[in-house]
């Protein structure tokens, strides 16, 4: 009887560890998903909109998961140095020219990656300035 | 027993005065220079009138390439304003809120939206079209508006809002973002920043009350 309290305890402290762990990363993440809503805002929310829905034909809206999805590592390139091309989104054709944001740090370009990314329907968790470094280093233009 | 009947009525009477009071009577103020003008009247006798300022006449081609000028507002209250198509700051934002406006008043023929392009380098009646198809604006209810530099520019200032180019801004083009309502009489009744949501919530209560005093 002794044993299997004594056991339980042990199990359950080492159930709050691992749980107070992922606290400090879903805690992490959430700080930075706060800062990525500022700067979104500031930056992108007049073309994206307010639930990133875009503007008609003109801007695309950040709704659609399976493009954001594939194009994770190319998100960063596409903020820091816009983007000049022909892309389909939600099954609409758009070709207008998005500026770039090259005075974005990796760290806000990290935050606001995050906020994007788990907004608007899209669920993809938290991305750090390490990752965004390594995805600049990849930017075709 | 007479006087408590007067009573009673005089007292309804009041009643009914006071609540005819609360009744909104808003009117929107008339904005702009003004001056006192002497006018005769039918008798011979002679009083003292207020001339507002207005919209002087105007002509320029739409996104369709045809002209447009004062007649095409006739009759008409209107919401202007001053953009580009390739302004990435405040345009979108401005735009996209008067496009809602113009989705709500679809179906009244009496409200009309003009936008005047400052770009009269790139914004060719054809790339006015093209944006505007983009925004979802397919009717002669919008007019979006190209012409040259001169007439355009001075053109701002009848409707109080700045306009200029500067070489040194990364787009060229500097204006503020102001929704201008005019009324009939091509008076300015109101000037509403349009990336401020609280002063296009005005807007859309102040529209009602223009038209409301067009139909009397
Ligand atoms: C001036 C309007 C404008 C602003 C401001 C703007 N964008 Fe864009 N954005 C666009 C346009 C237009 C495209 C499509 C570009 C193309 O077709 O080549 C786009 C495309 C994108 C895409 C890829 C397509 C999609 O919809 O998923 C992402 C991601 C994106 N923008 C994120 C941002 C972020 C984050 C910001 C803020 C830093 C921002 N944008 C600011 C206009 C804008």
């Amino acid at each position: 009887m002794r044993r299997t309290v004594l056991s339980l305890i042990f199990i359950a402290a080492i159930a709050s560890m691992i749980y107070s762990c992922q606290g400090a990363d879903q805690l992490k993440q959430d700080i930075y998903y706060t800062n990525g809503r500022d700067i979104y805002i500031k930056n992108c929310q007049n073309c994206h909109g307010v639930n990133g829905e875009g503007l008609g034909a003109l801007t695309p809206g950040l709704t659609d998961s399976i493009f954001l999805k594939e194009n994770k590592q190319k998100i960063a390139c596409i903020i820091k140095y816009g983007m000049d091309s022909t892309i389909t989104i939600n099954g609409q054709q758009f070709e207008d020219k998005m500026p770039d944001f090259n005075t974005l740090a990796n760290i806000d370009l990290a935050q606001l990656i995050v906020y994007v990314t788990n907004s608007f329907g899209n669920k993809q968790g938290m991305y750090t300035p390490e990752q965004v470094a390594a995805d600049l280093k990849k930017c075709s233009n | 027993m007479k006087s408590r009947a007067y009573l009673f009525y005089t007292l309804l009477s009041c009643f009914i005065l006071l609540f005819s009071a609360c009744q909104e009577n808003r009117k929107l103020p008339v904005y702009g220079q003004r001056e006192a003008i002497t006018v005769k009247n039918p008798d011979g006798s002679t009083s003292i009138d207020t001339l507002y300022q207005s919209i002087p006449a105007f002509r320029f081609l739409n996104q369709d390439s045809v002209y447009i000028d004062n007649a095409t507002f006739k009759d008409k209250i209107y919401i202007a304003d001053f953009f580009f198509t390739s302004c990435s700051g405040i345009c979108p934002v401005m735009h996209r809120n008067m496009k809602d406006i113009y989705e709500k008043y679809k179906d009244n023929p009496k409200v009309m939206f003009l936008s005047h392009t400052i770009d009269f380098k790139y914004d060719k009646p054809n790339v006015l079209k093209r944006y505007a198809k983009k925004l979802g604006v397919n009717t002669s209810k919008w007019q979006f508006a190209y012409g040259e530099k001169e007439p355009v520019y001075q053109l701002a200032k009848d409707y109080l809002v700045a306009v200029f180019e500067d070489s040194k801004e990364k787009e060229n083009y500097v204006h503020e973002g102001y929704l201008i309502l005019v009324d009939q009489q091509k008076h300015i009744r109101g000037a509403y920043d349009g990336t401020n949501p609280d002063q296009v919530a005005q807007l859309l209560k102040d529209l009602p009350v223009l038209l409301a005093e067009d139909n009397k």
